[in-house]
């Protein structure tokens, strides 16, 4: 067994608002709950505020972001196992965030 | 908090349960600060804003919030229950696995492996019955001191020291694994026959604290049968013998807080509803080839409860149902009901025969009842003289002003059974 | 105390296996200080630059790209600060800033 992240992207739009987001907690409870008992969770991870900061630069200097509108917004991770790269990517295809659209980007852990 | 109101004390053993459930049973002293918590929370607030429609709603929700906060704070320094640590980990889960714990067929779960844990088998009897009574049932230490006549100081480090040997069993009892579940299932069963005892026969000087203790004691036993596991023929055993002694209390103990033994109760004043639904478990119990002592004590206190007058007593079943009794638990309190017994079928001479063979006669040197029954019998006898003697050493090992009342009472009788001797 | 996300993205690679030593002491001291001052959380992971992404309704799965090479998240860790402004603070050790890359900070959410 190798370790993964799940980075979550969510469709462009909106975020969910108080109901809908209760709607969709029980999917996620579910979901995860489905790859711990099958020995694929590490860790559930955790959701993200759409709010943030960058720091950047040589200066670091410190601007309010991402944005909405940004590309490759992250607003959550999880911790994975699975035999491989494949499988990893089968397993992420069950998030109920994906009935909606966006992206589940699958990365290895660099083994070091 | 020292004074709940039993509604409250009920609420507080809920919330101990699934708190600890998901805490872990290594953070029950974290469990039980949450629901301190709770507690001084309602304090608090219902002064203002009244009393919550539901408060035993109110008290669990509030419990549900503290334990988040705590779980958000304490997550990076302490482990909590580890079947749950993943789903508690993660702000995806945490919400919803709470959620999940406090709905009511969980909290169900959660109050049978709080009462296998506590009887665990580190621990002494009067230990896991203490705990019992401390964390399911809500009983503070001053209230458990009161109603078993021990200190204090001593119930407190009872109470330290089991909840310690809790702390260090690493996880909850797992109610799901049958044959662990039958191999504990005894010790708990015991542990609930005790704490009916404790209220039944109890030396409280407060009856209805000793009330309390035999309705706790029915309520878990009932828990315990709720689930498919603790349905057995000797469950059902158990809560028949609990419900057919309980159906005697309104007369056992009248309304002037007077004891009155078996033969001389106002039957009238039996739970006719409690007496049947002791009938429906005993025939339930009748389901296999077990016959445990709690079948055989039920089935005593059947034989009495569908007596409608003492006259009217099957003594002749009583006394074989003794003899099976004494062979799977002798006991000297057993033999000594059992030469009671004797007595009413074959006459006082019998009884006090009886009495004198009984082996290890010396425990029950300090136990009041059994002066008291050599003194009844010699009354019998036409030897009134030689009862007084005997109620006057029950009289020196009275537990309770109920007792030394009723004994100072049998002895008058004597008195008056004196003066009518003809010489 | 809240909980916060370091994504650290854009990060040019170790150049060699002495860079990537040097670069990993320097992760590792950074990490360390932050938590004996009891504001790391989770140490986190670095990540392959390798992956997949599983893409919308239709679930395809394709070999990326992730992003544009300057926004790719190469690693994360989790951090405990007062407020978003003093997590971005605690960033401005990270050796991600050496090799162009740059910190993205986000508060976890309470849901």
């Amino acid at each position: 067994m190798s370790e993964f992240v799940f980075l979550y992207r969510p469709p462009q739009g909106p975020s969910l608002s108080p109901e809908e987001l209760a709607a969709v907690m029980p999917k996620w409870m579910s979901w995860m709950k489905q790859l711990d008992e099958n020995g694929h969770l590490t860790a559930a991870g955790n959701p993200l505020e759409r709010t943030g900061k960058i720091v950047k630069g040589r200066g670091k200097a410190v601007t309010d972001g991402p944005f909405a509108e940004t590309k490759d917004l992250v607003n959550g991770f999880s911790l994975i196992r699975a035999k491989d790269l494949n499988q990893a990517a089968e397993l992420a295809k069950g998030c109920p965030m994906l009935e909606r659209g966006g992206a589940v980007e699958v990365r290895p852990v660099m083994q070091i | 908090m020292e004074h709940f109101d039993p509604l409250f004390r009920r609420e507080s053993g809920r919330m101990v349960a699934v708190l600890t459930r998901v805490f872990g049973v290594h953070n029950l002293a974290l469990a039980e600060d949450v629901v301190q918590d709770a507690f001084c929370r309602a304090l608090e607030v219902w002064p203002f804003r009244g009393m919550p429609d539901d408060p035993s709603a109110w008290l669990m929700t509030t419990a549900k919030h503290r334990a988040l906060d705590v779980l958000r704070r304490e997550r990076t320094v302490r482990n909590f229950a580890p079947e749950l640590s993943h789903l508690l980990d993660s702000e995806w889960t945490l919400v919803p696995t709470l959620d999940q714990a406090f709905v009511s067929p969980a909290i169900q779960d959660d109050l049978l492996r709080m009462m296998f844990s506590c009887c665990h088998p580190r621990l002494k009897e009067e230990a896991q019955v203490a705990l019992v009574l401390h964390i399911l049932c809500g009983f503070s230490v001053g209230e458990i001191a009161g109603a078993f006549v021990a200190s204090h100081a001593a119930i407190e480090k009872r109470l330290t020291r089991a909840k310690k040997v809790l702390a260090e069993s690493h996880r909850l009892f797992d109610v799901t694994r049958a044959d662990e579940f039958s191999a504990r299932l005894p010790a708990v069963h015991r542990a609930l026959y005790l704490l009916f005892n404790e209220g039944y026969h109890g030396a409280s000087p407060e009856s209805a604290v000793r009330a309390e203790l035999c309705g706790e004691a029915m309520r878990l036993a009932a828990l315990l049968r709720d689930h498919p596991l603790g349905a057995t023929p000797a469950s059902h055993a158990l809560s028949a013998l609990m419900c057919l002694h309980a159906a005697r209390l309104p007369a056992r103990v009248d309304t002037a807080g007077e004891l009155h033994s078996l033969f001389e109760q106002d039957r009238s004043r039996w739970d006719r509803a409690l007496i049947a639904e002791g009938q429906r478990l005993l025939d339930l119990s009748a389901t296999g080839p077990d016959l445990t002592e709690y079948h055989l004590e039920a089935a005593i206190a059947w034989v009495h409860a569908t007596a409608s007058r003492t006259e009217d007593t099957n003594w002749e079943r009583i006394v074989s149902l003794y003899d099976m009794l004494l062979a799977t638990r002798p006991s000297p309190v057993v033999a000594l009901n059992r030469a009671i017994a004797v007595a009413e079928r074959d006459g006082p001479a019998e009884g006090l025969r009886e009495i004198r063979s009984i082996p290890d006669l010396e425990r029950l040197a300090s136990y009041p009842f059994f002066p008291a029954a050599v003194g009844e019998l010699e009354i019998r006898m036409g030897r009134p003289a030689a009862a007084r003697e005997h109620f006057e050493t029950a009289l020196r090992l009275a537990r309770s002003p109920m007792e030394r009342r009723f004994l100072e009472q049998r002895m008058a009788a004597c008195k008056l059974n004196e003066t009518q001797v003809i010489p | 105390m809240n909980q916060y996300l370091f994504l650290y993205r854009g990060a040019e690679r170790p150049t060699s296996p002495q860079d990537a030593q040097q670069v990993m002491q320097k992760w590792i001291t950074w990490l360390e200080d932050l938590s004996k001052k009891g504001h790391l959380q989770d140490r986190g992971l670095p990540l392959e630059p390798t992956g997949k992404v599983v893409t919308g309704t239709q679930r395809t799965i394709t070999d990326g790209p992730f992003a544009e090479a300057k926004d790719i998240v190469g690693g994360f860790s989790i951090v405990q600060a007062e407020d978003l402004a003093h997590a971005a603070e605690l960033s401005k050790g990270c050796p991600v800033f050496e090799r162009n890359g740059y910190v993205e900070v986000r508060p976890i959410m309470k849901m």
